[in-house]
């Protein structure tokens, strides 16, 4: 595999992680709002 | 302007894997287990978000810790057998982004502390890294060969940053539990250093088998375990639990007092015929875990 073939499969996949990773984030942060407002469902 | 010419090709970014490493996921299960364990253990039931939250917090924190101290010790590492892999001796990964990834995520998770829990849970996980980070890895472990005993303060802050997190002040349980690792760590590390000592000598690092030998390794192990033994049955002597905890306190710590004597009689050098040795290391590890789990048990079982 070529060297800038295998610099763009590293970032895409890095890329795909963080995005995942700041999506949990986002839902995390609602869930400790609910939880914080003290709101049972 | 005369023309730039780039003489070295640019680093390949590095894989997510390597970062993943840097947090030494491998040794952040006793972390978060007596973390999740110091909050189940606590009076009162944390939303199951928040405590989410707090563990998750905890895990990071100790990842933080991990990265940092790869950052620090990279040349260490190289020299060690079992280190020379990481990403950072290996050279799959430089060295500024190891600093980066460290501390982004250690600030990460103390701001997280806070706004999920409350700010003392989040000042005592900066505290715990902190004090990993700048009195363990960069001050002790390379001058004395005591640095397990103060550096074991770092690692026993999990149940107690758990237990703050859930009632958001310190009481005398989670500062026994405190005490119970911090008492742990000698025994369970030298126990270790003892059939690796080799790497340890061949880094510098002044561990206790490298500098005082292994006779004099072989009594503070069970010296160390005497206390240890002691501090964990004392939350059931002093009322903070019930019996289930107490019996299983007492037991626990009279095998692991009984295997460490076998250390002490051990007359054993190569580290091939070090048993005894192997044996109290993988049994110090289950100790913790059932030492913790019961005092959970013990919580929730009374109730």
């Amino acid at each position: 595999m070529k060297l800038e073939e295998e610099v763009v499969r590293r970032q895409r996949e890095r890329a795909r992680i963080l995005a995942w990773l700041l999506g949990g984030f986002v839902v995390l942060l609602f869930f400790i709002t609910i939880a914080k407002t003290g709101i049972n469902w | 302007m005369p023309a730039i010419e780039l003489t070295t090709p640019a680093a390949l970014p590095a894989d997510w894997r390597d970062i993943l490493a840097l947090t030494k996921p491998r040794v952040m299960y006793l972390v978060v287990f007596t973390g999740l364990c110091g909050m189940l253990a606590a009076p009162g039931v944390l939303p199951l978000a928040l405590g989410f939250t707090a563990i998750l917090c905890i895990a990071l924190g100790a990842g933080a810790c991990g990265a940092l101290n790869q950052w620090y010790e990279a040349d260490i590492d190289a020299k060690m057998r079992r280190t020379a892999n990481r990403p950072l001796p290996a050279g799959r990964m430089d060295r500024q982004s190891a600093l980066h990834f460290g501390v982004g995520l250690g600030v990460f998770s103390v701001v997280l502390m806070g706004i999920a829990t409350n700010w003392l849970a989040a000042a005592l996980l900066t505290a715990s890294i902190l004090f990993y980070v700048l009195i363990y890895t960069v001050w002790l472990k390379p001058r004395t060969a005591q640095n397990i005993v103060i550096g074991g303060a770092a690692g026993a802050f999990p149940p107690l940053i758990g237990w703050v997190a859930a009632t958001g002040h310190v009481s005398a349980l989670p500062l026994l539990l405190f005490a119970i690792i911090f008492l742990w760590t000698p025994p369970h590390f030298w126990a270790l250093s003892l059939f690796v000592r080799s790497d340890y000598a061949a880094a510098g690092i002044p561990m206790l088998p490298v500098v005082a030998g292994v006779p004099s390794t072989r009594r503070q192990i069970f010296l160390y375990s005497l206390p240890m033994a002691a501090s964990a049955v004392l939350p059931w002597l002093l009322g903070l639990t019930g019996p289930i905890y107490g019996g299983s306190a007492a037991v626990l710590g009279f095998v692991f007092v009984v295997l460490a004597g076998r250390v002490l009689a051990n007359r054993a050098t190569d580290p091939a015929q070090m048993a005894p040795e192997k044996k109290l290391f993988a049994f110090s590890v289950f100790y913790l875990f059932a030492l913790f789990a019961v005092l959970v048990a013990d919580r929730w079982l009374a109730v």
